[in-house]
């Protein structure tokens, strides 16, 4: 099980990443929470939605190449009754999927659980949370709780982003996020 | 000045620690070497030839005469005294320790400086035309828009892992003086016909190992719509720009893959989707940055000082000195004075730290208290009355600033090269030096006019030597280091109706000890060509194309064939 941290506490993992063998597409089970890749999904729509008991839930993961728009044409309205979506970041510097992210929140409206997989580390989590990921599928040499500060490094952005509806510019005092204060330039 | 306020020097405060921490746990061993880098390098923090080098954002070239201390101090303390001005309007220390640089970084925030983004896949400080606030043609104070952008793409979280680097430029006034088409994004500022500003919009120009003039995207973008419109295009970027190949990464093989039109279509339908909504700019944010601007208090002056049209036609060095390195100012009895750091015999752009001392007493004696360091490696004083001139070229001729060759031949923009950089393919320094003592003989350099030559080590281009009108590019043949000469580059439309252009190759390479040869043959073919003293080189090459000066340099043989070379080494 890889190490998690699901918003902003370390949790259990009990979802089963399923990897495409080859050229075939992964086997289902019949219980245990699973993500399927996008591409499963494409052959088994109906199956895996109504797959949806505890305890059997079914997610999906999408590539760096897959962009939100694939899964949104596949689902529709559907794509709101995930219980959870994973994208993978096949090295930590590769961003692709920090666009993913925020689409599905800020356009798409998934308001579900968003997980990064793949070469997740915790110099990448707080970028990550503020684009909209708010599990964290860990990379097996991270330590989770040290990861755990990571989120409060940098309390205050200059942006909007996927936790943050506002650029700094437009904040009141008050409002999460921290505001600029009244107080004139000398 | 951008003066900070709580919020922004929380920020800086906030990142200093995480540093300190990222420098820690590498330290420790409990974050990889790998890992690591891809952190450092988002600090300004390489690793080079000789130790880090360690290079901090000037951000759009601004700097405070305490700010200039401190980079003195830091020089002093923690390198071996000096510091190097760079192309991308930084300075960089080439000898610290790793350890030190969370504490130089925690003294850089005492003074509202810091290194964030000057290296790395990520939006980089971004560049501003050196004579912002004070040019005679300007349409916008590029400074704050200039602030605007580094505060929106300071730790964006979408944009911290983009394919390749990142580079955003503004230009504020006519004349194109931050090359708006060798950038990723280079935004040129305009009126429209109501007279409400807004930008052209240029994306996908870029030097390095595959050159291009950025192609035209948007002809005007209203203010208010800057922010959504970098969003929409960065994310464009981040999500088709190729991360296979680290070559044909940056956005300007995005744009030229897709093809212009298409690209322009995928920005504006993502940006059909962002305008309007929170990011727009509004005008109390425009006014409130503008407002934070510390701006010195302007005398009511004549236009022309009399006191210095009598100093102007007594002393000729002075009047040389004056009509090169002095441009007029948009405030009557002003001018802008550049102070050159292009002595013959010194690594272009480097400064002692007794030298950064006197540069920030100038700047405090004669001009509000502020510099700007410029893409071409000098340091202007942009506010000095020009009763004052006389006294501030006194005193930079002392210091040995005021070698009065700005825009001139050995005004040389030149990278670092092999003496320092392990990305090099040979050495640029000695190469510029040598040209340099070449063309040694002023009356000769003034009578030769203007002509950039820019050196760059290898092909990554920091020397930006596809835009000089002569580009010295160096080469490795074999282990040997040899140089590639091309003319009629050009940065931008500093001049109406020349605008940017790549320069041409003009034939095999040469040997070191050959270049300042091969220059002065482009030079006297230059001279026996050109209509009048005001025709420059740059506009000889447009006119009548690089074959003559080819002859002139290889002789009337094939280039291609070793003769060529062979003539040029006896002559």
């Amino acid at each position: 099980m890889a190490k998690l941290i699901q918003n902003r506490r370390v949790a259990t993992d009990n979802w089963l990443l399923l990897k495409p063998q080859g050229d075939s597409l992964p086997a289902v089970p019949a219980t245990g929470n699973v993500i399927a890749p996008l591409a499963l999904w494409r052959a088994q729509r109906e199956a895996l939605l109504a797959r949806q008991a505890e305890g059997a839930r079914t997610g999906v993961w999408l590539t760096d190449t897959d962009g939100p728009e694939a899964l949104v044409e596949l689902l529709g309205q559907d794509l709101k009754r995930l219980p959870l979506i994973a994208l993978n970041f096949p090295k930590f510097s590769n961003g692709r999927n920090l666009s993913t992210a925020r689409l599905l929140r800020e356009r798409h409206g998934y308001s579900g659980e968003l997980r990064a997989v793949g070469d997740v580390q915790r110099d990448q989590l707080l970028g990550m949370y503020r684009c909209g990921i708010d599990s964290f599928a860990l990379r097996d040499d991270q330590d989770a709780e040290d990861a755990l500060a990571a989120f409060d490094e940098l309390p205050v952005a200059y942006q909007a982003s996927a936790i943050q509806p506002l650029p700094l510019f437009r904040r009141q005092p008050g409002d999460a996020g921290g505001a600029r204060s009244a107080e004139k330039a000398s | 000045m951008y003066i900070y306020d709580d919020i922004d020097q929380r920020v800086l405060d906030q990142r200093v620690e995480q540093f300190r921490g990222q420098v820690q746990r590498f330290l420790a061993g409990s974050l990889g070497e790998e890992e690591f880098r891809g952190l450092r390098l988002r600090n300004g923090v390489y690793i080079q030839r000789h130790a880090p080098m360690f290079r901090t954002a000037v951000p759009y070239g601004l700097i405070s005469s305490q700010q200039l201390r401190k980079h003195a101090h830091l020089a002093r303390t923690y390198d071996r005294g000096y510091a190097h001005f760079s192309t991308r309007q930084n300075i960089q220390y080439n000898w610290p320790k790793l350890e030190d640089i969370p504490t130089m970084l925690a003294e850089l925030a005492s003074v509202q400086m810091h290194a964030i983004q000057t290296s790395g896949n990520c939006i980089r400080n971004i560049t501003a035309d050196h004579f912002g606030g004070v040019a005679k043609d300007e349409i916008v104070d590029s400074f704050v828009w200039c602030e605007i952008i580094r505060q929106w793409s300071t730790f964006h979280p979408e944009f911290n892992w983009l394919p390749r680097k990142f580079k955003i430029a503004v230009n504020g006034a006519v004349a194109d003086r931050v090359a708006v088409h060798a950038h990723d994004i280079g935004l040129h500022a305009v009126r429209d016909e109501r007279d409400e500003v807004g930008f052209k919009v240029v994306i996908g120009g870029g030097l390095g190992r595959t050159p291009i003039v950025g192609p035209l995207i948007r002809d005007f973008l209203p203010w208010p719509h800057l922010l959504t419109y970098l969003e929409a295009a960065l994310r464009v970027y981040n999500r088709y720009g190729r991360r296979d190949n680290i070559f044909k990464a940056r956005i300007k093989i995005l744009v030229k893959e897709m093809g212009t039109e298409k690209f322009r279509n995928e920005v504006e339908a993502e940006w059909a989707l962002l305008k309007d909504g929170p990011n727009t700019l509004t005008e109390a944010e425009v006014k409130r940055v503008e407002s934070r601007f510390t701006r010195p208090t302007y005398l009511t002056l004549p236009e022309h000082d009399a006191g210095l049209a009598q100093k102007l036609a007594a002393d000729t060095a002075f009047r040389n000195w004056h009509g090169r390195n002095v441009t007029p100012h948009k405030v009557p009895g002003y001018a802008a004075v550049t102070l050159s750091l292009k002595k013959t015999g010194v690594p272009t752009g480097d400064a002692t730290a007794e030298q950064m001392e006197a540069m920030a007493d100038l700047a405090d004696r004669y001009s509000a208290g502020e510099a700007r360091v410029s893409h071409e490696q000098n340091v202007i004083l942009a506010d000095v009355r020009q009763s004052d001139l006389y006294e501030v070229w006194q005193a930079a001729k002392a210091l040995g600033f005021a070698t009065p060759n700005i825009g001139l031949l050995t005004n040389i923009i030149c990278c670092p090269g092999g003496d320092f950089c392990s990305l090099a393919n040979a050495k640029s320094i000695p190469v510029a030096q040598a040209i340099q003592e070449r063309f040694d003989d002023l009356d000769y350099l003034h009578d030769i006019g203007e002509v950039d030559l820019n050196i760059s080590g290898c092909m990554n281009a920091c020397g930006h030597h596809h835009v000089g009108h002569i580009g010295i590019l160096g080469v490795d043949k074999n282990g040997e280091e040899w140089y590639q000469v091309e003319i009629g580059g050009n940065q931008g439309e500093i001049r109406p109706g020349v605008g940017a252009s790549l320069g041409k190759v003009i034939g095999p390479s040469f040997a070191r000890a050959e270049v300042p040869d091969v220059i002065e043959r482009l030079i006297d073919c230059y001279l026996a060509r050109r209509d009048s003293e005001a025709e420059r080189f740059i506009e000889v090459v447009r006119r009548i194309g690089i074959e003559p000066f080819k002859e002139s340099v290889y002789g009337k043989a094939d280039p291609k064939s070793p003769r060529g070379n062979r003539q040029l080494a006896a002559a």
